[in-house]
């Protein structure tokens, strides 16, 4: 996907949340679509099950408006989190420019941030990209919880975050840490395109 | 030649105030009802205050209201520039009805009017016509009407016959609605507290607010933190004193704006590091914009993909501007109007702007001074002339602002031209003093070499320059109308400036025919002093002086019977003693009252050799005309021999 439009001076970054389900990605949405003033952000598209589970993806489209001459563009992108969407997931997934990892901080979770985290590395392998090329951070969602059932950022950055990237805690509930991984996964996005960039 | 109207400047996006509040009202009266209500408007106010911006609105509100209307916005430059052409190419009266069909008429910054009487001619015909056809007219300028240098009396008055108008410095409230308004423009989120904090500083304009709104967008777009209320201070160089009152009224509002930082913080990112080159051009055109120049060329480079060797073109700006800056400022010592000309603002024009400069640089040559030979010591002073010499003393004493203009009135030969260049050569040795000392006649024929050289402007520059003006014989001026027109405006400019103005002439000012009368009124408003038939003391010590000059040792009884015959002129009394001394050396005999007597009464009296024209002081002017002027140069000798020579011929 070309993130740097020169032609038509744009800038478009695709941000996906990813993770397993119910570890908060589309409450991320939520609590950033409530932030974004009317006139910055499109509809939010979320094609939800009766149970208000993700059951394709949703999307939020941010206008940043210009950057140094460029219309800046943000889409955020959540998949399903549910083992059996994973279809849609490597569709949604295409053509990522980032990727927020947002895990669910109850240890008895654990598995899953697991089993998800492998199952991105092999669907951006199916797309021929490589894990460690990609703009990532991790974010440890529900840290509002009681103490005792949640692991800290540290020991979750222990358990998941073997690449070192930068990670959030965070209560997505509430918006602690939500534009603060929002930021985060920016940086990296934007660093990554000056250095593509860079003629 | 005419500008578009600036969409950004609306009345959506004039911000109002009690500084302006009356003349944004007036603007929306004249745009809802074009010809009708206030016509002309006349909006002034100092620089960077919201002029243009309004007069665009009008402009826009108009089109609004009925877009059938036609609405020209111009500068009067460009006004200016269009009229030339058009006379140029023989189309002026083309020109007269392209204006004349304007519904409303946006011209800005016309106090440029000043010293062009033709185009003030033009603007006041436009106006009436205008004015009748019931189409608007709506101006700006700096000053009101009435302050504009050299304007005319009667487009004075048209002009402040609708509504005059000015803007005013806002307030602070205003100042942080200008500044919320301004950074929401561009995108750009600060800390609470940091507008605030900008505004609570003293900026004399609208235009300076921004050029410090534009230092803290660019210095957080390159910088890693954001800028709060105490960085900004830093960075605009504001004492630490005043403002955190604003702080805590702005964090009173809905809480943290965390998408308004997130947009900050991706901004900085982008600019920072996607595209570290157009965050540091950018900033540089945020930079020069806010003082003033065009940054065309650093817009040009945005618009590249990928400039090769930004940081030189930037630097190259940089010294451009450096350069236009030192030209302006050399430019604005000797002619400040031309400094003011739209290429000292431009740096792709640098090459004009140092043709400009040269040729404001060849007009440099200081207007011709005083003559060295006519000191005030060596003025003979007595109760004939008393009047005009402690005049002239008093001048001295407080150039421009005692008798300004000093006219010396009197016959030829009494010493009005000693006088007059005594008065320069005493005010020339005044610190910075520039004296122009010259024969009216010769200011005449400069001005037609001028003319003719197509040099009226730095002819003009190089007089405006003087400290002090002085003109001999000013009754030479008669009938000659543009350097009659040239010295009015001269005169004023001069005068505003309390620079002193001395002239001469055989009577009277209001009695001289062919001047106008609004010079012939100026020169009398002043003091005039006249000076008379010499008397006794003056007589003796010309006598003294001259004898002594001449080593000739004088008997008392030789000066007492000098001084007492009749003389009507120091002049005159000069050539009787020379010819008694020439007499006393053809018969080889020491001079005497004797020999003088026998001189002076043996033969029949000498009258007026020089019969029918206008007997000026060293010009003779003939009947037919012409004059004479090197008879000039023979009484500027100091030689007495040499004024015999002049006597005899």
């Amino acid at each position: 996907m070309s993130l740097v439009n020169f032609t038509t001076r744009e800038i478009t970054c695709k941000i996906v949340y990813y993770g397993p389900g119910r570890s908060g990605k589309t409450t991320n949405l939520h609590y950033i679509y409530g932030r974004v003033p009317d006139t910055r952000r499109g509809r939010m598209v979320s094609l939800a099950t009766q149970t208000d589970r993700t059951l394709f993806f949703d999307f939020l489209p941010i206008d940043l408006g210009q950057i140094s001459g460029f219309t800046t563009r943000f889409q955020l992108y959540t998949v399903p989190g549910q083992v059996y969407y994973n279809a849609t997931r490597r569709l949604v997934l295409q053509g990522a420019d980032g990727v927020v990892f947002v895990a669910d901080s109850q240890a008895r979770q654990l598995d899953e941030n697991l089993e998800s985290l492998q199952n991105l590395q092999s669907n951006l392998l199916e797309h021929g990209v490589d894990i460690r090329t990609v703009p990532l951070v991790m974010q440890y969602n529900k840290q509002d919880l009681p103490r005792e059932l949640i692991l800290s950022g540290a020991d979750l950055d222990d358990a998941l975050n073997f690449r070192g990237v930068p990670s959030f805690s965070a209560d997505a509930l509430h918006g602690q840490g939500v534009f603060e991984t929002l930021k985060g996964i920016s940086e990296l996005v934007l660093k990554k395109l000056a250095a593509g960039s860079a003629v | 030649m005419t500008s578009a109207l600036n969409p950004k400047y609306s009345f959506d996006t004039f911000v109002v105030g009690a500084a302006n509040r009356l003349a944004v009202t007036a603007g929306r009266t004249v745009a809802e009802n074009p010809g009708t209500a206030y016509n002309p408007l006349f909006i002034y106010s100092g620089s960077g205050l919201g002029k243009t911006h309004l007069l665009m609105a009008v402009g826009h509100a108009a089109k609004q209201t009925a877009a059938a209307l036609g609405i020209e916005y111009l500068t009067l430059d460009e006004w200016v520039e269009a009229f030339h052409a058009a006379i140029a190419a023989g189309q002026g009266d083309a020109f007269r009805r392209r204006f004349q069909n304007v519904d409303v008429l946006l011209v800005d910054d016309v106090q440029f009017l000043t010293n062009r009487k033709e185009m003030q001619s033009e603007l006041l015909r436009l106006t009436e016509a205008l004015q009748t056809a019931g189409r608007q007219i709506v101006l700006t300028s700096d000053r009101p009407p009435s302050q504009i240098a050299d304007l005319d009396e009667r487009l004075i008055s048209r002009l402040s016959g609708g509504l005059v108008v000015d803007i005013g410095v806002p307030d602070y409230e205003t100042r942080v609605a200008i500044l919320r308004r301004k950074s929401e423009e561009r995108g750009v989120r600060f800390e609470p507290g940091v507008l605030e904090t900008v505004a609570g500083a003293e900026f004399a304009n609208v235009r300076e607010l921004m050029g410090a709104l534009n230092r803290l967008v660019a210095f957080q777009a390159v910088n890693e933190a954001s800028v709060n209320a105490e960085s900004a201070k830093r960075i605009l160089g504001l004492s630490a004193a005043a403002a955190p009152v604003a702080a805590a009224a702005a964090s009173a509002g809905l809480g943290p704006d965390e998408f308004g930082a997130f947009l900050a913080d991706v901004t900085v990112t982008v600019g920072k590091a996607v595209e570290a080159w157009r965050a540091r051009v950018t900033e540089a055109m945020l930079r020069w914009e806010g003082e003033g120049y065009r940054t065309q060329r650093l817009e040009a480079l945005l618009k590249q993909e990928a400039p090769a060797a930004v940081d030189e073109a930037i630097a190259q700006f940089g010294q451009d501007v450096e350069r236009l800056k030192a030209l302006e400022s050399e430019v604005a010592q000797f002619d400040p109007e031309a400094a003011g000309h739209s290429v000292f603002r431009d740096p792709e024009r640098v090459g004009e702007a140092e043709q400009a400069a040269a040729k404001v640089r060849e007009g440099v040559a200081p207007p011709p001074g005083p003559s060295g030979a006519f000191p005030l010591v060596a003025f003979a002073v007595g109760p004939s002339n008393h009047v005009a010499v402690s005049a002239a003393r008093a001048v001295l004493e407080r150039p421009g602002k005692k008798y300004n203009p000093l006219v010396l009135v009197g016959k030829s030969g009494l010493g009005k031209t000693h006088l007059l260049n005594a008065i320069g050569l005493e005010l020339a040795h005044g610190r910075g003093a520039v004296v122009a000392c010259l024969s009216t006649q010769a200011f005449t024929d400069e001005l037609i070499a001028a003319i003719e050289g197509n040099r009226v402007d730095w002819w003009r520059a190089r007089y405006r320059r003087a400290t002090a003006l002085l003109l001999d014989d000013i009754h030479l001026i008669a009938g000659k109308e543009r350097t009659q027109e040239e010295l009015f405006n001269l005169f004023n400019l001069l005068q505003d400036k309390d620079r002193q103005l001395v002239f001469t002439a055989p009577t009277p000012p209001n009695t001289l025919a062919g001047i106008e009368e609004r010079i012939a009124s100026r020169l009398e408003g002043g003091l005039v002093a006249e000076l008379q038939d010499p008397d006794r003391d003056v007589k003796r010590t010309v006598l003294e002086r001259l004898l002594t000059l001449q080593s000739i040792s004088a008997e008392p009884a030789l000066i007492d019977y000098l001084a007492d015959r009749h003389a009507d002129s120091v002049r005159g009394l000069v050539a009787v003693v020379q010819r008694v001394v020439s007499a006393a050396a053809a018969q080889d005999v020491p001079v005497t009252a004797g020999l003088a007597r026998e001189v002076l009464e043996g033969q029949a009296p000498r009258e007026a050799r020089r019969g029918a024209g206008l007997r000026t002081s060293g010009l003779v002017v003939s009947s037919l005309g012409g004059i004479k002027s090197r008879e000039k140069m023979v009484w500027d000798w100091t030689d007495p021999t040499d004024r015999v020579i002049e006597e005899f011929r």
